[in-house]
């Protein structure tokens, strides 16, 4: 059945109906592509979800300090809460159960001057553990350490980019002096940062240090403290809520205060925009289903339409000796041979274009690099052949059980 | 070669059975050239189909060279019709996306030959109908005439023992009817047994027997002296 004669048999029928051999493979063709093509887009959507916490660490809170909107003992309203290292401490005293990593962080706008280069750069005061919250790479020397902390020591680490504006290429930024503001600091490490450009251009300091800067006082801006991983997302909220009333005591703040003490739970939005991507994930897959089952039905038509034209042509080579077998065959293997060669022709021209596409639809249609894993792609291809196989198997067995007299009647 | 005793056909047409056949005894020897007989409803194209093994009988029994013919399955009457028997249709039936000699070389596709010989048979074939310089044309290049002869030469490629034409001649004009006709004569001279079925007293006349057909009975069975061509 499967003799070289048998193909070029049908080879021969799918070159001198190329309309009909068109016709069959167009409608597979675009079945494939639409679903490639939709699939594509729907995980550029989730491509562009992950993106917004694709470079902080998910474990992480960050607790800012408010104004109260409520006297407590003593204290007026409308009291603007500052952190100092004392809080700092306390924290690490009283959550060790919890914590992870602790990290201040002091935010300044600077100018940053080496030798006849300058700019303003975003300086963070920080403690080591802000390397894992940023997941900053350090790709020379090294990142501030707890005895740089200890001894304030003017040691920076500098991103990439501010590498890239200050330093002529090829300059080795390490072991260089430069100015923050008035004062001068040693570059002591260079990292990167897979979270855009923004987080390039920033230049770490020890907290200590610039609270040396500034008086020697010792203000915190912000706390980021990570918790265990095991504790998962329900611990996480747990450490929060115990966060703040830890800090609301500690500041004197009403315990029914909703100001004062802000904690931002990255895993709690992460959460929400899982749950998001879950739903968008369900979508993508009904559509995907719903795309194959009309190229399915798509193929189904034109089977039985392909089956109806040849029933003449059937009842011809069934009088010349063609069995009910052969005739089942000949029908089967051209439809199979049609829906994968244009099936892949289809695949192939979807991934083309999402791949073409890259991220040029990011900024107006949140679709980041659309894509569809080729596997998934191919099984939908080969589901789409196996379905349409079945669908010309039934048209075809009636075909082969048309007695060739009927078939041959005069039009 | 080919023997029929009493056979019974009837078709169910709703409640009713239409008895067609009512008992058909009939014995063709090798080399007869056969004309059947009858007007509309007489029956003939059903014993065409019986003989031709595109439908069955429900009574009697049909031999085909000393073969008994019964209970074929499809695969079975497809081997069969491919060995035994050759069809020429009024309507000529070539496939026509397929040009002279691909719808001759068909029959010895499904028998199994390989593609250089069934060409070359098909063009032996084409030759013998006169049809050699056509045999890269299509159907629809061809005139009525000379489909027929195309299908002629497709019905005897596959050296068949019976060949049967229903109504040959039917949709063409006197004058290709006689240049068919006296193919069929030269192929029947040849030593090949056709059976012809038709309502043309001309074309009776070229056979050298006619039988006739009236309600399902043969009423007139007799060896004619054959007006050659």
């Amino acid at each position: 059945m499967f003799s070289r004669d048998t193909w070029i048999e049908i080879f021969d029928t799918i070159t001198k109906n190329k309309l009909r051999t068109f016709l069959s493979g167009f409608t597979v063709a675009l079945g494939i592509f639409i679903f490639v093509v939709l699939f594509g887009f729907g995980n550029g959507l989730k491509n562009q979800f992950k993106e917004f916490f694709l470079d902080d660490a998910t474990n992480v809170l960050t607790i800012f300090p408010g104004k109260t909107s409520k006297p407590f003992m003593g204290f007026k309203s409308k009291r603007q809460i500052r952190f100092e290292n004392s809080d700092l401490l306390g924290i690490k005293e009283n959550f060790t159960f919890f914590l992870e990593n602790i990290s201040p962080r002091i935010t300044r706008y600077a100018q940053v001057t080496y030798q006849l280069e300058s700019n303003n750069y975003r300086t963070k005061g920080v403690s080591p553990s802000e390397q894992y919250f940023e997941k900053n790479i350090v790709t020379g020397g090294r990142y501030i350490n707890s005895k740089d902390v200890k001894n304030k020591e003017k040691y920076a680490v500098i991103g990439r980019l501010v590498v890239q504006d200050l330093f002529k290429p090829n300059e080795n930024p390490i072991g260089k002096f430069i100015n923050i503001d008035s004062s001068v600091f040693k570059v002591i490490g260079v990292f990167k940062d897979l979270g855009g450009d923004n987080e390039e251009r920033v230049v770490v300091i020890p907290y200590t240090t610039r609270q040396l800067i500034e008086k020697n006082n010792n203000y915190i801006d912000q706390i980021r403290v990570s918790y265990k991983r095991e504790l998962g997302y329900i611990g996480g909220i747990g450490f929060e809520n115990k966060l703040k009333i830890f800090l609301k005591e500690k500041k004197y703040i009403d315990p029914t205060d909703t100001k004062g003490i802000f904690i931002r739970n990255v895993s709690k939005e992460l959460k929400q925009n899982q749950d998001f991507s879950t739903v968008l994930q369900y979508i993508i897959t009904f559509v995907g289903i719903g795309t194959l089952i009309a190229g399915v039905i798509g193929i189904s038509n034109i089977m039985v339409f392909v089956v109806k034209e040849r029933t003449k042509e059937l009842g011809i080579r069934k009088a010349l000796g063609a069995t009910p077998n052969s005739v089942i065959g000949t029908i089967l293997i051209e439809s199979i041979f049609i829906t994968t060669i244009f099936g892949y022709m289809g695949m192939f021209a979807g991934i083309i274009l999402l791949n073409s596409l890259g991220s040029t639809l990011a900024e107006n249609y949140f679709i980041k690099d659309p894509f569809i894993n080729v596997s998934t792609a191919v099984f939908a291809t080969i589901i789409l052949i196996i379905f349409g196989a079945i669908a010309g198997y039934i048209p075809a067995k009636r075909a082969s059980e048309i007695k060739p007299i009927v078939a041959l009647r005069d039009e | 070669m080919l023997e029929l005793n009493s056979l019974h056909k009837s078709y169910k047409m709703g409640s009713n059975y239409l008895h067609v056949l009512k008992g058909i005894n009939f014995k063709v020897n090798e080399g007869e050239l056969v004309a059947i007989m009858g007007s509309s409803g007489s029956g003939k194209s059903t014993l065409l189909n019986i003989l031709g093994m595109l439908d069955s009988a429900d009574k009697g029994t049909y031999f085909l060279d000393k073969i008994e013919i019964k209970n074929l399955d499809e695969t079975k009457a497809a081997r069969y019709r491919n060995e035994f028997l050759g069809f020429v249709f009024q309507s000529f039936n070539l496939i026509n996306y397929k040009n002279a000699v691909e719808n001759v070389a068909l029959p010895l596709y499904y028998r199994g030959i390989a593609r250089k010989k069934r060409q070359s048979e098909a063009l032996n074939f084409l030759d013998k109908v006169g049809l050699s310089n056509w045999s890269k044309h299509l159907p629809s290049e061809l005139s009525g005439g000379q489909k027929q002869r195309v299908a002629i030469a497709r019905a005897l490629v596959s050296n068949p023992k019976v060949l049967l034409a229903d109504e040959p001649t039917g949709a063409l004009d006197s004058k290709t009817s006689n240049e068919v006709m006296s193919i069929i004569q030269k192929i029947n001279n040849e030593g090949k047994t056709i059976l012809v079925v038709t309502h043309e007293e001309e074309i009776a006349k070229m056979c050298k027997r006619v039988v006739k057909l009236k309600d399902g009975l043969i009423i007139e069975d007799k060896y004619i002296k054959q007006k050659l061509l």
